[in-house]
């Protein structure tokens, strides 16, 4: 095998297999070197009790940019996504609620709490479909240079401007209300009911270490309506063999085009000599060469720990420690020997093909929310749980089913200190599943096998600095043209020859390949390689 | 008034949409709840179950029936072995497609005929001079297809046979749990791995329960005409009616075709002895024929564009849709497409077209008409080889 290459990336997660396919396609010679044992990071399947396969980390695609699955065919190289049927908020009294793609069915279903907030539930949508799609471009853009004054650089400000002046009287307060106001309070603003608010709510902390009434959280709500903008290709749903059948496709439409992929291959170094980036040095004493090398990972393992602090000032170390990972949620994943029982809602109907959230109440998350302030972990957390085996078969023998458990808040920073999370795993791990169980009676009776995954897991076997499941919070100040560092948002770094294109970087976490693919639309362009 | 199928009370209470259809004097079911969706995805991941019972059926037995079936359709079926299945069509005498189906061979002088438009008069009618008993049992046999990559599993779990040794397009007779009798074809109008299971009427209500309950382990779900017709879209196969008009029905020559306009050459054999059809066939295959039916890849990006303009989101139909398109080259109308679909699978707008033979190799870029806020528009559509989609476990 030749040592010297065009690219490598370090990192086999969905967005440095992206960045290597669309490197590869353009003829360049690319390396891909994982860590782990199985390619897809953050997004990745995994048989950890025989015949049931979890999708350890993430477990829906949401954002997956269809320009991505077009020029790389993915369809061809395996790519499939199953929709979800709808959103399930169960309650321990009363039948809970469901929102399902019918709008007459969900009507009925919210006028059981607020004829008002039945009818107002559409406009919502319409509203948020709207503004959602006036900022798509940016998700689909290079960020543009705050501080040049190269006039090519300033007009791209203007697709901003654009975004902005697209929406009309009534949505430009409104737009600037969701940068600023909390999930909470901005769907007081149009609903009364307390069980349709809280399931909503969530989307704009997940991720996050905030609360539901914490000022800023209302925009990720938006996040939750984008994956509709794409019209038919709606890449919202499960992924065909859990998700990382997701980064097996674009692995496999990488190695297509060319590139090479090593496992078991953990960076020590990115060897820097004379201010360039020139390769990287293996744990294992492998070395690589390479025009150029770009990082997949946070900010925190690329810069301080493969680099090292000498090769960057003061001004770039300083964001660079400031950025903010924190941590908050953890993943339970079980195989099950038989499909649990909601009471609220017996039987296994279409309610339980979609994602379920216990999510009863908004103080119910607030109080979740409070309790990891100081850090521990919630007592009575919000748990996400999807059971994808219902849609998919071919991730649990028959008749059996895998649930999968995201779990917020699980603080990295516990009081005890991070290590401790060592001694409180399994503690969390049973508070999850007793949680459930209010609302599954027989649950834990059924469960065959269970991986509980603390944010300090994440970090130590998933490279997730903290534990931050989109290595760094989706904040506002962490976004855009200030991801991850002011001045370094276009996938340059200050080391010449090294770039990043992970979830760090514009436009964030998720499983959208959107970084990759600008990374790498970035360096071509700068003629990089 | 349509008839219930005899599968008719389980499809009924399960049918919560009420979204029926009539399909050759039976009620259909096009999708159990709001959209096909669910349906589509067990086809493709799991297993869907579809009410089969209104196609029309014809036991042909006696000794000439080999040879007079050979004479009526467009595929010799003496080499058929027991135990097989063709799939085929039949034409009038200048070679116009009347309907395609398939042909079992049950025994030496039994085979049974599937079709998609009654077929008895047309068969009986060339009977004459054959020694051959044509039985019509459309309404007494009754069908369920089994469809997608779980359906070998729970085949397995509800008959006798060596499941494994049931290759595509083949056919035994078995015995279903529960000791009545039926026949097992390994065939389908999905494009996936799958079956159909054929019993008299009265065991019909079993078959059903026996399947759902041996089924759920393995992901089974009912499902309508409207998943039915993405798949067959993606399968690339022409449906009567749809995609193309019997010669019987046709009002004018135009709206004929042949089966070699219909992309299924491979259903007919000319070199043999006579047949109906042959002369005509065999000179459209010396002089080309002068359409050739395609797949369109419609541009997805242009498709947004156009969107664009009226400030909209692509929308399309949650179903397969059926309806003439025109297809152009330039500024020249070169044919059209019948019937498309969004394909989940694929991630493709596609539709199944007749075009004229010099614009139909795969690559050549047509445009298609599509219909964005009330305004008749063209984008981009490439001709594309059938099926869409293939995937190995169909035969494997
Ligand atoms: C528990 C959890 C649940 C989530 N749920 C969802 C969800 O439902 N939907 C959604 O869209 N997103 C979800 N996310 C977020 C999403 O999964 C991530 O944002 C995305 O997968 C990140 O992809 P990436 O390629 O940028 O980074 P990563 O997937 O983190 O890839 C980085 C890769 O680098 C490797 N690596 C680390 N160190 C080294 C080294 N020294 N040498 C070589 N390789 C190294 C890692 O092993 C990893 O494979 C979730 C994340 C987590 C953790």
């Amino acid at each position: 095998m030749a040592t010297h290459y065009d690219a490598i990336i370090i990192g086999g997660g969905h967005n440095g297999l992206v960045c290597a396919a669309y490197l590869a396609k353009e003829g360049r010679k690319v390396l891909v070197l994982e860590r782990r044992y199985v390619l897809g990071g953050a997004a990745v399947t995994e048989e950890l009790y025989p015949g049931f396969h979890y999708s350890v980390c993430s477990y829906v695609v949401s954002l997956l940019r269809p320009h991505i699955i077009r020029d790389l065919g993915l369809p061809k190289h395996g790519l499939q996504i199953l929709p979800l049927e709808c959103s399930f908020t169960p309650h321990l009294d009363g039948p809970g609620l469901c929102r399902w793609p019918s709008a007459d069915k969900t009507r009925r279903e919210i006028s059981r709490y607020s004829k008002r907030d039945a009818e107002v539930y559409p406009r919502f949508g319409k509203a948020m479909g709207r503004m959602a799609r006036a900022v798509k471009p940016i998700i689909d853009m290079v960020p543009p240079d705050p501080t040049s004054l190269n006039p090519f650089e300033l007009m791209k400000f203007r697709t901003l401007g654009d975004v902005i002046r697209k929406l009309d009287d009534e949505e430009l307060p409104r737009f600037v209300k969701m940068m600023t106001m909390s999930s909470a309070d901005f769907l007081d603003e149009w609903f009364e009911s307390d069980i349709l608010k809280a399931p909503m709510a969530v989307s704009g902390i997940i991720g996050t270490f905030q609360g539901v009434r914490s000022p800023g959280t209302a925009y990720v709500l938006l996040h939750h309506y984008m994956g509709e903008i794409d019209g038919a290709f709606r890449a919202w749903g499960f992924s065909k063999g859990g998700t990382g059948g997701i980064s097996l496709s674009i692995a496999r439409a990488a190695q297509a085009f060319g590139a090479e992929i090593l496992t078991e291959a953990s960076v020590a170094e990115i060897t820097v000599s004379g201010g360039r980036a020139t390769g990287v040095a293996l744990t294992d004493g492998r070395e690589f060469t390479a025009k150029n090398v770009i990082s997949s990972c946070d900010p925190k393992l690329t810069f301080l720990d493969m680099c090292g602090e000498k090769h960057f000032d003061d001004d770039f170390l300083g964001h660079i420690k400031r950025y903010r990972y924190r941590g908050s949620s953890g993943k339970v994943n079980l195989a099950l020997d038989r499909l649990p029982q909601f009471t609220c809602r017996p039987g296994d109907g279409l309610h339980i093909r979609g994602d379920i959230a216990i999510a009863p109440s908004i103080d119910y998350l607030e109080t979740a929310y409070d309790e990891a302030k100081y850090g521990q972990f919630s007592r009575r957390p919000y748990i996400n749980v999807v059971i994808p085996s219902l849609t998919d078969p071919s991730v649990a023998p028959p008749g059996k089913h895998v649930m999968s458990c995201f779990v917020q808040y699980a603080p990295y920073d516990l009081r005890e200190g991070p290590a401790d999370w060592e001694n409180q795993r399994e503690a969390f791990g049973d508070t999850v599943v007793a949680t459930l169980e209010e609302y599954m009676p027989g649950l834990t009776d059924s469960i065959l096998h269970r991986q509980v995954l603390t944010p300090w897991d994440l970090e130590k076997d998933f490279g997730l600095s903290e534990g931050n499941i989109f290595q760094g919070e989706l904040s506002l100040e962490q976004l855009f043209f200030l991801r991850p560092a002011p001045g370094w948002a276009r996938y340059r770094t200050p080391v010449k020859g090294l770039w990043m294109c992970g979830s760090a970087t514009h436009p964030g976490g998720g499983i959208m390949g959107a970084p990759g693919a600008l990374a790498a639309e970035r360096m071509l362009k700068e003629r990089a390689l | 008034m349509p008839r219930p199928t005899p599968f008719h009370d389980r499809l009924q209470a399960l049918c919560t949409s009420y979204a029926w259809k009539h399909w050759s004097g039976y009620y259909a079911v096009c999708h159990f709840h709001e959209s096909p969706e669910r349906e589509y995805n067990a086809i493709r991941q799991a297993a869907g179950l579809l009410d089969v019972t209104p196609l029309f059926k014809y036991d042909v037995v006696g000794p000439d029936a080999g040879r007079f079936l050979s004479y009526v359709c467009s595929k010799s079926v003496a080499r058929l072995k027991r135990g097989r299945v063709t799939y085929l069509c039949w034409c009038d005498d200048d070679g116009n497609i009347l309907d395609d189906g398939t042909c079992w061979r049950l025994g030496k002088e039994s085979y049974r005929v599937t079709a998609a438009e009654p077929s008895l008069y047309w068969f009986e009618e060339h009977a004459e001079g054959f020694d051959v008993a044509i039985t019509d049992i459309t309404d007494t046999v009754a069908g369920l297809a089994l469809q997608g990559p779980t359906s070998r599993d729970i085949l397995r779990q509800v008959c006798d046979i060596d499941v494994d040794a049931l290759k595509f397009f083949g056919v035994k007779k078995t015995t279903f749990k529960g000791g009545f009798k039926g026949h097992v074809t390994r065939t389908g109008y999905t494009g996936d791995l799958g079956y159909e299971l054929w019993v008299r009427n009265k065991h019909a209500l079993a078959l059903w329960d026996l399947l759902m309950s041996e089924g759920k382990a393995f992901g089974i779900y009912p499902i309508g005409l409207d998943a039915l017709d993405i798949c067959r879209v993606e399968s690339g196969f022409v449906l009567a009616g749809v995609d193309y008009t019997s010669a019987h029905g046709a009002l004018t020559p135009a709206e004929k075709s042949t089966p070699f306009e219909l992309n299924l050459g491979q259903t007919v054999q000319l070199d043999r002895g006579p047949f109906i059809g042959q002369r005509a066939l065999k000179a459209e295959a010396e002089r080309g024929s002068e359409y050739a039916f395609v797949g369109l890849d419609i541009d997805w990006v242009a498709t947004e564009k156009v969107f664009a303009e009226y400030d909209l989101p692509p929308s399309l139909p949650a179903a397969a849709w059926r309806s003439l398109r025109p297809v152009y080259r330039g500024t020249r109308q070169v044919g059209r497409a019948y019937s498309g679909t969004w394909s989940p699978i694929l991630k493709k707008n596609i539709a199944l077209a007749t075009v004229r033979a010099d614009v139909a190799s795969p690559g050549t870029v047509l445009d298609i008409e599509i219909t964005a806020e009330y305004e008749r528009r063209r984008v981009p559509a490439v001709v594309s080889a059938l099926p869409f989609f293939d995937p190995p476990r169909k035969r494997a």
